[in-house]
């Protein structure tokens, strides 16, 4: 692609000693994009605007704010009500980092099912992953800063996971700590570390564009595109197309802003810290929920800890996990289900994270409750002694389907979905990249798009009839 | 649109819906708090002044005996409709601390719009020994800071209703209740040692005054929940322009494409 001519004398004589003008032009007006990228692919961007939105808010929430276990609270407190429209920008960074995260796990769950981790973009989704990592302790150092009651259990309940290692896991959690509980030197580090984690993530994110635009994107049939024909200028096609996506996301973004914005968040956390006080439920916020139920499964801390952490280091070996050839999962008869499955499964373990574990969910009664009450169901349903329903309950495994009643206890089922989760993973996508027949692919991305959008279902229909 | 994409938006639908469900739930709830219909709730919702200035007349003279409200100061109270001389009449019902003086002493002199709401007790030590060992919170956070009941569970004002309402005295049979604490269905462990604040007057019911005092302390903890409703109603007008916009030019720069 021939450098493009400025009409502009100055950008001229710029871009001809620094070519920043040729280089962006390259990258973001006529990078070959597919054309037949579906609203899926809007997220990646709607991620990079939600870190610029969290870095801008954080910044000037940052100028207001006082990083001291004396002053913390308040000073939030103080943002709230008197700085101007400081409720707006601490409303908008706090929902903002939930938005980030409902973004950029869609963007991961889309990466999974049309394959965008295969080969050649191996190393585009392990920096994905790795932002997705960056994010998750960024998320965490700042739920500390407004020093309230979950702020400060949440962080003495997650350093201390450090503990788990053997030999030096105290002597770590007493560096991270900066003494001997969470106290002002671990809010001090937390602020400073919340400070410069997000500019790390966006040193990674140009990485992350870099390694995309190698090959560009991956696309709906998974296939490579093949020449010009198969792709359009990413400007103004996807600028526009963005754009439109960014407007409906906005509406959905402004709604908890403006009209729930302590729907997401913990009421404890409305009360100062109180190293003398644990909250009843120790409860993080819901975008760890998953891999908190993957914690709580295994009642040994340290295999617990390194289950959690396997649940996403295993993702840095996805690309070889599955050898299928087949990128999307819409050519992928089998896969689709278990994808669909994991799917839910990250529900199932989301709701596992949110309850007590040793409570019993009642899904027919609607209800979630304690063991006591458990039992004396139990007892009442099948008529008989407390005592005897207490060891029936042991015994059934926390199942009791007497009388049209049905209970689980949280944790089996949260052991049931880290079980499937892994599955998935090391067993499910080995497997199937051996036995699955995959459906017949396009052969291009033009090829079935002639003659307009009706055509491609139909081309895909008759392609799968043949094979 | 085929009838597999309109499955598979469904599926994802259900399960965002489901994900959100479970997000935004309460954990497992021991007590007993019921939803009401707030005027503040909704688009368009806001704070009825006379229901503000009913509640703030009960904090007050009921709940200001033992609770601190200690984040808000007099001048806030201009919000709710009080004129600026009774607001620095309000003021000027307490005497505040200040100081050192030009002598080196500290002084009393009579609060200012710019004091903050005078706490009852000057520590907790002395707040827990005024109250049989019990902390009374400060409550310029309390609607925020506790659970409502409904779908997103986030209307403090809710549990402050319910706990109005919910002592049950004498206690149901089957509990005992040590000396100096009363039975509560909507607190948790339903054993609460706060005495029932309220109850039916010739002016207003108990289920009135507790929704007045459930009213102002939603205020004191959001005051600037009416702003935000504003505001937010103007974010979405645009979004909606900007998004119709934003289709619209979609629509014609991708026509061409095949």
């Amino acid at each position: 692609m021939a450098a493009p001519v400025f009409k502009n004398p100055v950008i001229r004589w710029i871009d001809h000693r620094l070519p920043i003008f040729s280089y962006l032009h390259h990258e973001a007006y006529e990078y070959p994009t597919p054309k037949n990228l579906n609203y899926w692919w809007n997220f990646g961007s709607l991620a990079g605007f939600m870190l610029v939105v969290m870095i801008v808010t954080g910044l000037i929430l940052a100028m207001q704010y006082t990083p001291h276990v004396d002053y913390a609270f308040n000073s939030v407190e103080r943002i709230m009500r008197d700085v101007n429209w400081g409720w707006l920008l601490r409303y908008l960074h706090m929902n903002g980092a939930s938005m980030f995260f409902v973004v950029v796990y869609i963007h991961i769950f889309r990466g999974l099912y049309f394959g965008s981790y295969k080969a050649p973009r191996e190393l585009l989704w392990q920096l994905g992953v790795l932002i997705y990592l960056l994010m998750m302790a960024t998320a965490f150092m700042g739920y500390v800063l407004p020093w309230g009651q979950m702020s400060f259990w949440g962080a003495t309940v997650i350093t201390n996971l450090f503990s788990a290692i053997p030999v030096i896991g105290d002597s770590i959690v007493t560096m991270l700590w900066g003494g001997f509980s969470v106290d002002n030197p671990t809010l001090n580090r937390l602020f400073v570390l919340h400070f410069l984690l997000p500019f790390v993530i966006l040193a990674v994110v140009v990485v992350h564009i870099m390694a995309l635009h190698r090959f560009g994107s991956n696309n709906p049939l998974g296939i490579d595109t093949k020449g010009p024909q198969d792709t359009i200028p990413f400007h103004p096609y996807y600028t526009v197309k963005d754009m439109f996506g960014l407007g409906i996301f906005m509406m959905f973004y402004a709604f908890w802003v403006f009209w729930a914005p302590n729907a997401l968040g913990d009421p404890v956390n409305y009360e100062l810290a109180n190293p003398l006080s644990t909250p009843e439920h120790i409860v993080p916020e819901w975008y760890y929920l998953p891999f908190y139920a993957i914690l709580r499964s295994i009642p040994d801390k340290l295999t617990g800890v390194l289950a959690m952490g396997a649940s996403i280091i295993v993702l840095f070996f996805l690309p070889w996990l599955d050898r299928s050839p087949v990128r999307a999962g819409t050519y992928r008869p089998i896969f689709k289900w278990f994808f669909w499955m994991l799917v839910f499964d990250c529900v199932i373990l989301m709701f596992c994270g949110k309850y007590p574990p040793e409570s019993y969910w009642m899904p027919f009664a609607g209800e979630i409750v304690d063991a006591t009450t458990f039992t004396e169901r139990v007892a009442e349903l099948q008529g008989i002694p407390h005592d005897q329903a207490l060891n029936a309950v042991g015994e059934m495994w926390g199942v009791n389907a007497a009388g049209g009643s049905f209970g689980i206890k949280i944790v089996r089922l949260g052991q049931l979905g880290t079980l499937y989760y892994f599955a998935y993973f090391l067993i499910v996508l080995p497997l199937l990249s051996i036995f699955e027949t995959p459906r017949q692919v396009p052969l291009s991305i033009s090829k079935p798009v002639l003659g307009g959008g009706k055509a491609t279902a139909h081309a895909t229909a008759k392609s799968m009839e043949k094979a | 649109m085929s009838k597999r994409r309109i499955i598979l938006g469904l599926i994802t639908a259900i399960t965002g819906l489901a994900a959100v469900g479970i997000v935004a739930a309460n954990p497992v709830a021991h007590s007993e708090v019921h939803s009401q219909a707030w005027s503040f709730n909704g688009f368009f919702g806001s704070f009825d002044q006379a229901q503000l200035k009913r509640g703030h007349v009960i904090y007050k003279d009921v709940c200001s005996g033992c609770h601190s409200m200690h984040l808000l100061a007099y001048r806030d109270l201009q919000d709710i409709g009080y004129t600026e001389d009774e607001v620095k009449a309000f003021a000027a019902e307490v005497q505040v601390q200040d100081g050192p003086d030009d002598t080196g002493e500290m002084f009393d002199r009579p609060g200012k719009p710019s004091d903050s709401f005078k706490s009852p007790f000057p520590n907790e030590q002395a707040a827990r020994a005024g109250n049989n060992g019990a902390l009374p919170p400060d409550l310029s956070l309390i609607a925020k800071a506790r659970a409502g009941a409904g779908f997103l569970g986030y209307d403090g004002a809710d549990y402050i209703h319910s706990l109005m309402t919910g002592y049950v005295d004498p206690p149901p049979a089957d509990v005992t209740i040590p000396e100096g604490m009363h039975y509560n269905t909507a607190f948790k462990g339903h054993q609460i040692a706060m005495p029932p604040p309220l109850s039916d007057s010739e002016e207003a019911t108990l289920d009135q005054q507790a929704q007045d005092i459930a009213v102002f302390l939603t205020w004191a903890a959001e005051g600037n929940l009416e702003e935000r409703h504003r505001t937010g109603i103007k974010a979405i007008l645009f979004l909606v322009i900007f998004t119709l916009l934003a289709y619209a030019t979609k629509r014609k720069v991708w026509a061409n494409v095949h």
